[in-house]
């Protein structure tokens, strides 16, 4: 039976599971809650000069059917008083001495900095996560995405808090920026122990097109909103995993973006994550969808032969590389099986439309089954991504191959490339 | 609207509900939307089934109508009467993968629906060629002709016997698929396209339709079949004895008295047999029995709807075959019958009676194809008028479809081939 236990950048909880700093750890209640669900951690949503909030506050982006595949909020931080706050962390914190509490920050002034962290710290916080991402509202104050987006000013805020703060700083960075590395390299100069990423992407979720006010809509007018649920989750993979791999970082990532289930959860921990952070899927489904994610990670971590979480963390991050040393002489072909092919016909088309005219109805009419042209097929994938029978396509490696050339080979080597395909 | 509203056959339910919004657009957005779609195949009208399913997950509704119409202009009827199971539905893929099928006749009959409700009409009558088009029968084969040749622009003109049009969807559809009202607001939807000029009550013989073949420049015969056929057997005149088509259209256009009926029998195996066997025990008798002179396997009615007259609590008599009609005091009491054998003859053998208050023969209809039989060139084969792929008849002038052409099938198979008739009638008009 595998070990779930962590620890990420200092902060120890029984499992990589923790509630993001967002509406589902918004109060003692809430929380205590969660943990009773069996999450192992949770940030405290973002404390600071408690505000007002708009209402209408959500949006959701929904596809074919599903809803809220992706998902966008105009909420600010806490609008609750500090002293409540603060109280109901430390009735937690008493009473699950094991999970780990960390409390999420957001003021301006170094002075305002200091007397935060000392509260946050008496009441029992495990860590601190200083939000350096929200993109709406409080950026506009000067905090926030605002703070994430300068890396100076991130250095300077992340230095105060590692001076006034006895337990681990985490540094919750913006994704709202062109490369995610500068900032990192900003907290870690800064001194953080570890950073959160990815805060939400800068929205508009939806436009009502009878109105014509773009949603969420408070009253006749909207603003931008900060993009999350599962549709953020490959933006988010991509910063994260380009962190792991920076051989200047090397500080303790908590995953965020898009997390719905324990898969993905793998997969963010194989990008580098040593704890995840979950906000949206609880506020579509509840707390109890972690009962799921701690065993379908047990039981994956089983299957692998891990038995602590942290052998997984950052096991794909070697295999992500520059396009240029992808091997060009690799080849692959689809390969349909006939005996599970239900006739759909939509490798047919997208193949006809989005790839390269590879695929064919079958010439003599008797199947529904389509044939591939391998000579012409690039191995894209895009007909094993439509076909709705999964198994049914498989991309099957050519057996005589040219030696691995890469791009940047061939042209510092004068490495032989392969004929290309589909360029008819 | 000459159909009374106080009909026996109002006080069915649809056997398939409506789809709301929400169940529409759900259904909708489990469709794979095919690439050459089996469905699509598989429909008669060949309607782009997957195109209009697409439209109602959009909220596209009107499009999707739309889409429907553009292919079948009675798609609100064969929404509901189509033997989808067969059809599209039946070949839908998801039954390859072992997944409920798409349930296509719901969200046709919910686009449909939507349309003729609030009265969106997607077509207009094209300019006036001044030719000029009879059609002989108004039911569904004759619609949808005079529509695709009201878009063509030439006057029409249906002759129907019966006061109201819509033929046997009128007068013949099982009401738990669709009662007369909805055939009704069809009709009138249809012919809102307009210039169709209606001659009600009128019944043409042989001589009258030939006649038309000089008045007009076309003639279109959709005259669908004829009366039940009889057995021939003693007892037939027996109260209480009576063809199904003949019965069912009584229930649909009026009322009828099955106060004295606690038992009633119909004999056949086919699909107006199967149709009566459920509406009986619907209007409330308690056995009823089908008596079919094959075995359950050699039914030529629909497997689903005779699982579903099972579900409903009739019963089968298989390998019987009526002999004679029983009876006191001029009403039936039961139904003789004689064992058949595997190859459906008689066999000697002990004779058997089958108690009922009320008989139904469902064995078949009488063709009309004699009506045409002297027209010149027009060749009809076991009473049906022989046509080619585009409905024509061996007659220059003259094209038929739907029933009396096809011998019985279904509302779709006629809405397909009144507009292939209409096509070609344009194609030689413009020549001619």
């Amino acid at each position: 039976m595998a070990d779930l236990s962590i620890n990420c950048a200092g902060i120890r909880a029984p499992n990589p599971f923790w509630l993001a700093s967002a509406p589902p750890a918004n109060s003692g209640d809430q929380v205590k809650r969660a943990f009773d669900a069996g999450w192992g951690g949770a940030v405290w949503k973002t404390l600071g000069q408690p505000i007002q909030n708009v209402s209408s506050r959500f949006g959701g982006h929904h596809y074919r059917g599903t809803r809220a595949i992706g998902f966008n909020n105009i909420e600010l931080i806490t609008d609750r008083p500090l002293e409540t706050n603060f109280r109901e962390i430390a009735d937690v914190k008493k009473r699950y001495p094991h999970h780990a509490l960390v409390v999420s920050l957001m003021v301006e002034t170094r002075e305002e900095w200091k007397e935060i962290i000392a509260r946050s710290i008496d009441a029992g916080a495990d860590g601190l996560e200083l939000n350096f991402g929200c993109p709406h509202g409080m950026c506009e104050r000067g905090m926030g995405s605002a703070v994430g987006q300068e890396p100076k000013i991130n250095e300077r805020i992340t230095s105060w808090a590692k001076e006034f703060s006895t337990v681990p700083v985490l540094v919750k960075l913006t994704p709202n920026v062109s490369d995610i590395v500068p900032h990192g390299l900003a907290a870690r100069r800064g001194g953080a122990d570890g950073v959160s990423l990815i805060n939400t992407i800068k929205s508009i979720i939806s436009v009502d097109i009878d109105r014509f006010v773009p949603e969420p809509r408070v009253g006749n007018l909207s603003t931008n909103g900060g993009y999350c649920g599962s549709a953020v989750k490959p933006i988010a993979m991509h910063m994260v995993a380009q962190l792991a791999r920076s051989p200047d970082f090397r500080l303790p990532i908590s995953g965020i973006g898009g997390i719905t289930n324990w898969r993905d959860a793998v997969e963010f921990i194989l990008l580098g994550s040593s704890s995840v952070q979950v906000c949206t899927e609880v506020m579509l489904r509840g707390y109890r969808i972690v009962e799921d994610m701690i065993e379908g990670l047990s039981d994956y971590m089983d299957g692998h032969g891990f038995q602590t979480v942290d052998q997984m963390v950052g096991r794909a991050v070697p295999a992500y590389s520059e396009w240029g040393d992808l091997d060009l002489n690799y080849d692959l072909v689809a390969k349909i099986d006939a005996s599970t092919c239900i006739g759909c016909q939509l490798c047919v088309v997208a193949c006809h439309d989005g790839a390269h005219q590879c695929i064919h109805p079958a010439p003599d009419g008797t199947t529904r089954v389509p044939v591939v042209d391998e000579a012409e097929c690039v191995g894209c994938n895009l007909c094993q991504i439509v076909c709705p029978v999964p198994g049914t396509i498989s991309m099957v490696e050519v057996a005589d191959r040219l030696p691995p050339a890469s791009w940047n080979e061939h042209v510092n080597e004068g490495a032989v490339l392969r004929a290309k395909k589909g360029v008819h | 609207m000459p159909l009374p509203p106080d009909r026996s056959e109002t006080r069915f339910e649809d056997f398939k509900s409506a789809y709301n919004a929400d169940q529409a657009v759900a259904e909708a957005n489990r469709c794979l939307y095919c690439w050459d779609a089996p469905c699509q195949t598989a429909c008669p009208t060949h309607i782009d089934i997957a195109g209009f399913i697409r439209k109602i997950g959009t909220g596209n509704l009107k499009g999707s109508a739309k889409t429907i119409f553009e292919s079948n202009i009675l798609g609100l009827s064969c929404a509901r009467v189509c033997p989808v199971e067969v059809l599209c539905v039946g070949d839908c893929v998801y039954n390859e993968k072992g997944l409920p099928p798409i349930n296509i006749g719901k969200l046709q009959r919910y686009a449909t629906d939507a349309a003729v409700e609030a009265g969106w009409q997607f077509f207009t009558a094209g300019a006036d060629t001044g030719k000029r088009v009879a059609l002989v029968g108004g039911g569904p084969a004759s619609l949808a002709c005079a529509h695709e040749l009201r878009r063509a622009g030439h006057a029409v003109t249906i002759y129907e016997k019966r006061a109201f049009l819509g033929g046997l969807n009128a007068t013949g559809v099982a009401p738990y698929k669709m009662r007369g009202d909805a055939a009704a607001r069809e009709v009138d939807w249809v012919l809102g396209i307009g210039g169709v000029e209606l001659k009600l009550g009128v019944t043409l013989d042989a001589a009258a339709i030939a006649a038309l073949t000089t008045a007009y420049d076309a003639v279109f015969v959709g005259l669908g079949l004829g009366p039940d056929s009889r057995l021939a057997l003693p007892g037939e005149d027996l109260a209480g004895v009576e063809g199904a088509v003949a019965f069912i259209d009584r229930m649909k256009t009026g009322r009828v008295d099955l106060g004295s009926v606690a038992r009633a029998a119909v004999v056949g195996g086919g699909n107006t047999a199967v149709d009566a066997v459920r509406e009986l025990r619907g209007l409330g008798v308690r056995d009823v029995v089908l008596v079919y002179r094959g075995s359950e396997a050699d039914m030529s009615g629909y497997t689903h709807e005779w699982e579903a007259a099972k579900v409903e609590g009739v019963r089968g008599v298989w390998h019987m075959q009526p002999t004679a009609f029983e009876g006191a005091g001029g009403r039936v009491s039961g139904v003789r019958c004689t064992p058949t054998g595997p190859d459906k003859k008689p066999l000697p053998g002990r004779e058997h009676v089958v108690g009922a208050e009320l008989v139904l023969v469902a064995t078949g209809q009488a063709k009309l194809g004699a009506l045409l039989g002297a027209l010149p060139g027009v060749r009809v084969e076991k009473g049906r008028v022989v046509v080619d792929a585009e409905q024509r008849t061996g007659n220059p002038r003259v094209w038929a479809g739907g029933d009396c052409a096809n011998g019985g099938k279904e509302v779709v198979n006629a809405a397909a081939e009144g507009k292939a008739a209409a096509l070609s009638i344009t194609r030689a008009l413009a020549g001619g």
